[in-house]
């Protein structure tokens, strides 16, 4: 332990704290705007000056580990003096069209001026005349706003190992964007949206369809419908002032009754569907030895496309059963269409997503056309239909409860914890050890898999054989697992792994790029345990144990992997190699 | 090549170095190739062979003289070494059948040496003259004429008078050197004509109230080999440089410890501008636990003006290369880095040479001379971006990764290159290792200051009279570097300031000229020592204007990374050039003192904290050369302008030491 003074008030903390997170110690806040909570300091804004010792120099707080004996002053009038100087001159290399700019009210570099009161600009504003990259329909950089914090550069490269964005050129011609100044669709850009989440400005955010979707709820000619994915239930409450993993599961569906949406469907029984075809695919593979192995899941857009660019090698390990948002695009459009005897043309299915990738998916191949229409007709993410909601004059926290529309809205337990790194898995298993061995599992929580280490290994045991999984989450931490499969593969030894779960988000889905702003891994645990409390709370928490489910396959779709349900609910991926190896 | 062995470096230390008879050195480095010493050493290099000439023709690092490239050095029978300036093609039929056939020296192009001695040892051959009287009326021609006679009429036409290119001394009127000896006269009267002849050409005599004693201000070593050795032959080095002496004496009689113990007694700090003590830096490295440890040298020499560096690589490699491996084994570092800037491929192209030849004998690889010591060195290119001097920065450089300076701590000496501990040092200061390990740390420690040991080269350029490389004991005056060693300002005029440190430094007003230069002293006027670049400005030339120069120097040469270096940066500059224009406002300067201020204090890396120094300075001393260019409006400034043109169309300035 390390004891040391900050602004004369002793502290102790663990060897290697930064002076910033030690000042927390004390009651003391340090201000920044590059140093996000879940990155390491890239020590680029300035803002967070200190002082030791009342010496001359000013050092970095966000990274200078405090030290025994320092004696840190962090508002002393030079200091202050410093760090409004330092915040005049990035006003001064930016729009300030705050009234206009998507994070209005949520943006950091506002907050900061605000509390600094900067009365007025007495430094001549100098703004990069640059257009915006609006290439790939979930994403827009607008880089006039950029702070050249560096957080997203850093949560591209090393977080997620996509290094689609970079920073180039120098001095004041210093800027964030895809190396080569080629736009973001032409760069390894996964969607994943990380950038939007860290972003401390308005540079980057998610690509705003609600006005799509306020056109479709006021066209009489359109049926809207709407689903709602895991993770959003237990994220959205953040927009109102909610603590994180507050579960809003039934408000949400009442509040999207009264925004005019005519049958409300949850994400979460697509999730049963995805897991029992998924399960069904591990069966064939494992036990009936069909096909290759590690199955590798593929409900994550952005992995997907990571996959293709980057790691096509594996494209026989995916599961071809598609992401629950497409299932149930093409179910609603197919099954509920033929029983309600709707005309699927005028069905407009939107769905309410924690991830800029989504945007991407409903788009990503002609399968997710199956149902002879664009099967999910417009992404929003948790953010968007925030906003939409506090457009809508709907006192969301108030409302009433509400349920979904029973033909495609009852979910088990395992369809719920999709939205957490590991649930996929988890759920998984829980049906595949039902489906080889035609018994339950005693108990069904799978915990190795659970919790936010970077890879997540475990062995379960079915019917005698054993199952060894990893779950890796956050890009970055795919490639080692994959190596090891491919080490073992060129050594013809025994695989390292028979399931693999990825997710391109830290966290998982509750960590999406489209989730509210401010996340870090308290947030992540708080999320997490979120949609764990809502499986614990299932009576079925076994997705082929969901009677809406069974009722689907008996009346619709026959058997998992049958014909139908091959046509309707699996897809395929192709090699898109980016760079040769 | 054979590889070298412990014994042979023993005998080669004890071997009398032997040099032929008779050589001609051309001194080749990128100046004076530039100047046209390549074709220079053609067409020696012709006559040579056409002529069957005897001499051998060797090449060699430079001198420092850069005011008279390209410069070669003659050794004929029966002459002292003499020196010779602004050498062309044309002049080598002159040269060779008058000084090697006549014994006579060539006109115009002979540069006095700065040796001084006290007695005429010998009968006086060659009379060298020149007038060096800044004022108008050059009475060089006429102390010719004046000497011719008076020998004449005393029967001594055998003793040559040349008029010189250079005596080495300035503003003491006629100066007159009597070779061989070397005795120099300084205020030379016509009357003293006569005397001079009969007292110390007819009798050997010195004469008292002529002679001047002051001896040469500079002390060479770091520039010890520089136009003495050839720095692409590891041979020379070994036999007439006592090379990789000092390194076989780290290695087989001193410790690491004894090693940094002789660097501690010398006192050296790092020459690159920060002036960290070497050998605390070398220790730091060393104590931490690694397995593998790196050592860089830092010769991204950057700074406008500046040529210390690379001019010390191209003239003696070697030393910078033995000094590293000398710190290496003190350190127990096996790996090595020279980071040079990718400008510079004619010093990538010697030490590459010097490494390469180093392999050849194995003074680089496993288990050197014997001794289980492992080391090898390679080259790693800049790709020209200044920030990449700072050592955070060059580690990432280096790593591929784009070169931007990182948080310290952690210290390169804790986690460097790779994430293992590295010592940085720059060229300069790994130049000096050899010859402390030889003379030992007390001999170093002797010259210099206090708190600043040691010498420092310094490349004086600007408004100077004879731009040049030249090192001095830290302790000596700015106003001795300009005026007694460069000779002072070009055309007569005054010095109004020296600018030190580079873009991170600051200007220095006539009045503190006086000022003995150290790392502190340097630093309390506002400047820095820095890598040694140093700028004389005259009279005619605009504050405002060297301000806006180093700033947008550095403004360009900012790598963007953190706010206040990228943006008040390039605020700042917009602020300058608004006022040079007549367009400033009355609340700029605090203005300009804010952001200088906030850069200064938030900004990450030594660039951007001392990007406004120069600004600072030159409003510190100059401040109302700035509130003139506000007060005076656009009208101020176009007159101002205007008369700038006309200074620089009506007299281009000619160096007057040709004239």
């Amino acid at each position: 332990m390390i004891t040391a003074r900050i602004n004369h008030i002793e502290v102790q903390v663990p060897e290697g704290t930064s002076i910033l997170d030690a000042a927390r110690e004390a009651q003391v806040n340090i201000p920044t705007l590059c140093k996000h909570k879940d990155l390491l300091a890239t020590a680029a804004c300035g803002i967070c000056i200190v002082r030791n010792k009342g010496g001359n120099k000013l050092i970095r707080a966000c990274c200078t580990p405090l030290e025994e004996g320092m004696d840190i002053a962090t508002h002393d009038k030079e200091i202050v003096d410093v760090r409004r100087s330092t915040l005049e001159l990035i006003l001064s290399n930016h729009p300030q069209d705050c009234l206009t700019c998507a994070r209005n009210g949520e943006c950091e570099l506002q907050t900061l001026a605000a509390d600094f009161n900067i009365p007025m600009e007495s430094i001549k504003r100098y703004v990069h005349d640059v257009p915006p990259d609006c290439s790939t329909g979930s994403i827009i950089i607008d880089f006039t706003k950029c702070i050249k914090c560096g957080r997203c550069v850093q949560v591209c490269q090393e977080v997620q190992d996509v290094w689609a964005l970079s920073l180039l050129g120098r001095g004041i011609n210093t800027r964030m964007a895809p190396a080569g100044d080629i736009t973001l669709a032409e760069s390894p850009c996964v969607k994943c949206g990380q950038c939007s989440a860290h972003c401390p400005t308005g540079a980057i955010v998610e690509n705003d369809e609600t006005p799509d979707v306020w056109e479709a709820l006021h066209d009489e000619d359109k049926i809207c419908i709407v689903q709602i994915a895991p993770s959003v239930r237990v994220t959205v409450g953040e927009a109102f002032g909610l603590p994180p993993g507050t579960n809003l599961t039934k408000k949400i569906y009442a509040a999207l009754r009264r925004l005019g949406f005519k049958a409300v469907f949850d994400t979460n029984f697509s999730a049963d569907v995805t897991i029992v075809e998924e399960a069904s695919e591990f069966i064939e593979r494992f036990v009936h030895k069909r096909g290759a192995l590690p199955l590798i899941t593929s409900c994550c857009p952005s992995w997907t496309d990571f996959m293709e660019k980057e790691h096509y090698d594996f494209l026989d390990n995916f599961s071809t059963a598609k992401s629950p948002q497409q299932m149930l695009g093409v179910l609603a459009k197919t099954y509920y269409a033929k029983k309600l005897n709707i005309d699927p043309a005028k069905l407009y299915m939107v769905s309410i997503m924690p991830c800029t990738a989504k945007k991407f998916e409903i788009s990503r191949a002609d399968e997710m056309y199956a149902s002879g229409h664009k099967d999910v007709d417009v992404a929003i993410t948790t953010r968007e239909f925030a906003r939409m909601l506090k457009q809508s004059g709907i006192d969301f926290l108030n409302l009433p409860d509400a349920e979904p529309d029973s033909i495609l809205g009852d979910y088990s337990g395992a369809g719920t914890i999709f939205g957490a790194t590991g649930g996929v898995m988890e759920a998984a298993l829980r049906t595949a050890y039902y489906y080889a061995t035609g018994e339950k599992l005693e108990k069904v929580e799978v915990e190795a898999v659970r919790g936010l280490e970077g890879v997540k290994v475990g062995k379960v045991n079915v019917a005698g054989a054993e199952v060894r999984v990893a779950v890796a989450h956050g890009l970055a931490n795919v490639a080692s697992v994959l190596e090891s499969v491919r080490e073992a593969r060129k050594n013809g030894e025994e695989l390292p792994y028979h399931f693999i779960e990825v997710m391109a988000c830290p966290g998982g889905c509750i960590g999406g790029g489209g989730q509210p702003y401010g996340v870090d891994n308290e947030r992540r645990k708080l999320r997490i345990a979120g949609l764990y409390a809502d499986d614990r709370d299932k009576a079925v928490r076994c997705s082929h144990e969901n009677p809406e489910l069974i009722r689907l396959y008996d009346e619709f779709l026959g058997k998992p992997l049958g014909p139908k349900a091959h046509k309707l609910l699996h897809t395929r991926y192709t090699a898109r190699p980016l760079y040769k190896r | 090549m054979k590889t070298l062995t412990r014994q042979d470096l023993a005998a080669l230390a004890k071997q009398q170095a032997s040099s032929p008879a008779e050589w001609i050195r051309v001194q080749l480095d990128t100046g004076g190739i530039a100047a046209g010493a390549d074709s220079v050493r053609t067409a020696l290099e012709h006559a040579r062979v056409e002529q069957k000439r005897p001499f051998s023709l060797l090449r060699v690092g430079s001198v420092g003289y850069s005011f008279a490239d390209p410069v070669i050095e003659v050794q004929s029978a029966g002459l002292p070494r003499i020196l010779y300036g602004r050498m062309t093609p044309e002049l080598v039929p002159a040269l060779l059948s008058e000084q090697f056939d006549g014994g006579r020296l060539l006109e115009d192009h002979t540069i006095a040496t700065r040796k001084r001695s006290l007695t005429i040892d010998a009968p006086v051959t060659h009379i060298l003259v020149r007038d060096t009287s800044s004022d108008i009326g050059n009475k060089t021609a006429f102390f010719q004429s004046s000497f011719q006679e008076e020998l004449k009429r005393r029967g001594l036409e055998h003793v040559q008078v040349v008029r010189a290119l250079d005596m080495g001394i300035y503003d003491e009127g006629a100066v007159v050197q009597l070779l061989p000896s070397p005795v120099t006269y300084t205020n030379v009267l016509a009357p003293d004509v006569a005397r001079i002849v009969a007292e110390s050409v007819e009798a050997n005599r010195v004469i008292d109230d002529l002679i001047w004693k002051a001896p040469d201000k500079q002390t060479r070593i770091v520039l010890r080999h520089s136009g003495q050795v050839d720095p692409d032959s590891v041979d020379d080095y070994l036999q007439r440089a006592d090379g990789y002496q000092a390194f076989a004496k780290s290695l087989f009689e001193l410790s690491p410890e004894g090693v940094l113990a002789e660097m501690k007694s010398s006192a050296l700090r790092g020459r690159g501008g920060a002036g960290f003590p070497t050998w605390m830096k070398w220790k730091l490295t060393r104590d931490q636990p690694a397995e593998q440890r790196y050592i860089i040298c830092n010769a991204d020499e950057g700074d406008p003006g500046a040529f210390m560096d690379r001019s010390v690589l191209e003239s003696d490699p070697h030393a910078v290369l033995e000094g590293m491996m000398i710190a290496a084994y003190s350190m127990g570092a096996s790996q090595g880095y020279f980071y040079i800037r990718a400008e510079y491929p004619r010093a990538i192209e010697r030490v590459q040479r010097a490494i390469d030849q180093n392999r050849e004998l194995g003074l680089l690889g496993r288990d050197i001379l014997g001794s289980g010591f492992d080391f090898d060195a390679k080259i790693r290119l800049g790709a020209g971006a200044f920030v990449c001097g700072e050592e955070t920065a060059l580690i990432a450089s280096i790593e591929g990764k784009r070169g931007t300076p990182s948080p310290r701590p952690p210290y390169p000496s804790v986690r460097g290159l790779w994430g293992l501990p590295t010592a940085i040092n720059n060229v300069e200061t790994l130049a000096i290792v050899p010859a402390i390990l030889l003379k030992g740390g007390e001999w170093y420690a002797g010259h210099g200051t206090d708190t600043s040991k040691g010498t420092k080269v310094f490349a004086v350029t600007g408004k100077v009279r004879n731009a040049q490389l030249v090192e001095v004991p830290m302790g000596t005056t700015l106003r001795e570097i300009v005026y007694e060693v460069c000779g002072g300002v070009l055309d007569g005029k005054e010095v109004k300031a020296v600018q030190t440190g580079g873009p991170s430094g600051g200007v220095i007003p006539e009045k503190l000229l006086n000022t003995h230069i150290s790392y502190e002293s340097l630093q309390e006027l506002g400047s820095i020592m820095g890598s040694g670049g140093m700028l004389v400005m005259d009279q005619g030339d605009s504050m405002l204007d060297v301000a806006r120069f180093y700033l947008r120097f550095c403004v360009d040469e900012s790598c963007g990374k953190c706010a206040p270096c990228r943006i008040g940066g390039y605020q700042l500059m917009q602020i300058l050039d608004r006022i040079s224009r007549g367009r400033g406002k009355a609340d700029d300067l605090p203005l300009i003192d804010r952001i200088c201020h906030a850069m200064q204090k938030a900004s990450l890396c030594g660039l951007g904290q001392t990007a406004p120094n120069p600004v600072i300075s030159t409003i510190r001393y100059f401040g109302e050369e700035y509130q003139a260019y506000i007060e005076g409006g656009p009208s101020y400034a176009r007159k101002i302008k205007r008369a700038a043109v006309d200074a620089a169309t009506a007299a281009p300035s000619t160096a007057p030491v040709s004239s």
